[in-house]
């Protein structure tokens, strides 16, 4: 790697530093400011006193904005953690037999073939919204890809000669998927949680915007973009604009920081 | 003593690469097999170590078939180390998956102690095909099948490798196949040689010559 990139690579990471630090602690600095109705100032467009200006209830966007950008960061990095988690497990449970294996690949290949934008608003609704709710449905409906890449990785891996040695040795199958096999495959899965992140947000926000997932009354991105629809055709414009704005920024930050990390390792 | 009775070998409906393969070797015995590229040695000594299981026939040590469990008395040596072990692992850890050789065995197939500490990429092909030599030679172990392990390897580097594996065998009656083009080193170390063509044994031409 000469300078140039290496330098690009660096840049990236410290924005992704910087984002995350930002988000995470949001929370301490902003304090009760995004949900702080000021009625005098209502629907009030951006200007020095309201940076980005306010909704219909004379609350500052800015605040609101960033909050619902960390709450979705937080949603997001659950979902992505718990999404992997599953993957890796099931593409290690089905290195340990053959008929455990053809499960998982049956199991792949069937949540595959379906829609997942439907399977997701399906058990978003079957477990009644909110946080949970949606993080446990981005995580489900999207560990097959992952876990097909794993399961790929780790069957190349199990040919290799070095563990048909170890089971020479009479070492246990468990023994070698925890020892040979898995620390192989921890960069895939640090770059595959990374890749899966920003599609967590965007689906975050996309059930949120459906009204099956986070709680109207939440700061998520996904409640301000769906207010803003109602504004939109009174050319309150910034109610929209911004949050989507702000929310493509933190997508695409997390995409070049993962796409940069996956060509590193 | 380790048996093959009639060991045949084919991959998934293919026409058979090995067939009606009989061979025996008793304990502290070397045997030689050499043949031309594609002629199945490489395969044939996976059959004998375990590692791919016959078609037909059986691998037998002292009349009993290759045990699916725990460690197998036939050890594989392939021809690259460097595929032989887990390149995350170093050295010592490398060899305690088998077993913690004693330091005479180790300075017999000059390893020094400060490999242990060291990751397989920063040792050189003959260092940690030796490494892996030894580590093959664990309790329990009575016969490993050497696949053209020295054909990577200088004329010093092959002649210290070999003396080794020969001065062991020979104290404890370990058991050798070496697979190897080289007819020369089949000659000076083994004591039954078979050329492999057509898929079975044949005798060879300086077969039964004692070293």
């Amino acid at each position: 790697m000469n300078s140039q990139p290496r330098l690009v690579a660096a840049g990236y990471a410290g924005v992704f530093g910087l984002l995350v630090l930002l988000l995470l602690s949001s929370s301490l600095w902003l304090g009760d400011s995004p949900l702080h109705m000021q009625f005098e100032a209502r629907l009030m467009p951006p200007s020095a006193e309201h940076w980005l200006g306010t909704d219909a209830l004379g609350r500052e966007l800015w605040a609101r904005t960033l909050a619902g950008l960390a709450l979705s960061f937080g949603v997001g990095l659950s979902a992505a953690l718990l999404g992997t988690l599953i993957a890796l497990s099931l593409a290690s449970l089905a290195m340990l037999s053959p008929i455990l294996d053809a499960l998982v690949s049956l199991l792949i290949d069937t949540l595959l073939s379906v829609p997942h934008l439907i399977l997701l608003l399906l058990i978003a609704f079957a477990l009644g919204g909110g946080t949970q709710a949606v993080i446990i449905a981005v995580a489900l409906t999207h560990w097959p890809s992952l876990a097909r890449l794993l399961r790929a990785e780790l069957l190349s891996l199990r040919n290799s000669p070095y563990v048909a040695i170890s089971k020479g040795f009479g070492k246990r199958q468990g023994f070698i998927v925890w020892y040979h096999l898995l620390p192989h495959v921890l960069p895939h899965c640090l770059v595959g949680a990374l890749l899966l992140f920003p599609h967590a947000i965007l689906h975050e926000a996309a059930l949120t915007f459906l009204g099956v997932g986070l709680d109207p009354t939440q700061p998520a991105i996904g409640v301000l973009l769906a207010d803003a629809m109602r504004y939109l055709t009174g050319g309150y414009w910034w109610l929209g604009v911004f949050p989507g704005l702000g929310l493509l920024l933190m997508v695409l930050a997390i995409e070049r920081f993962a796409s940069m990390l996956r060509k590193a390792l | 003593m380790l048996e093959t009775h009639q060991l045949s070998f084919h991959f998934a409906a293919g026409t058979p690469l090995l067939a009606d393969i009989s061979l025996r070797l008793a304990p502290g015995e070397w045997l030689g097999i050499s043949g031309d590229s594609g002629s199945g040695k490489s395969t044939l000594g996976k059959l004998l170590s375990g590692q791919l299981t016959p078609s037909q026939g059986s691998v037998q040590v002292d009349g009993s078939p290759l045990p699916t469990r725990g460690r197998r008395p036939v050890q594989w040596l392939p021809q690259s180390p460097e595929l032989a072990v887990n390149p995350r692992w170093r050295v010592g850890k490398i060899l305690r998956e088998a077993w913690t050789p004693p330091d005479t065995l180790m300075a017999a197939f000059g390893i020094e102690n400060e490999w242990l500490k060291r990751f397989p990429s920063a040792l050189s092909g003959g260092e940690l095909q030796r490494v892996c030599v030894l580590r093959a030679l664990a309790p329990g172990v009575r016969y490993v099948v050497a696949d053209e392990i020295s054909t990577m390897l200088d004329p010093i580097t092959q002649l210290s490798l070999w003396q080794a594996l020969k001065a062991h065998a020979e104290h404890h009656q370990l058991g050798v196949i070496v697979i190897s083009h080289d007819t020369a080193l089949l000659n000076r170390l083994c004591h039954q040689q078979w050329h492999l063509a057509g898929g079975s044994l044949r005798i060879s031409s300086t077969a039964l010559k004692a070293p």
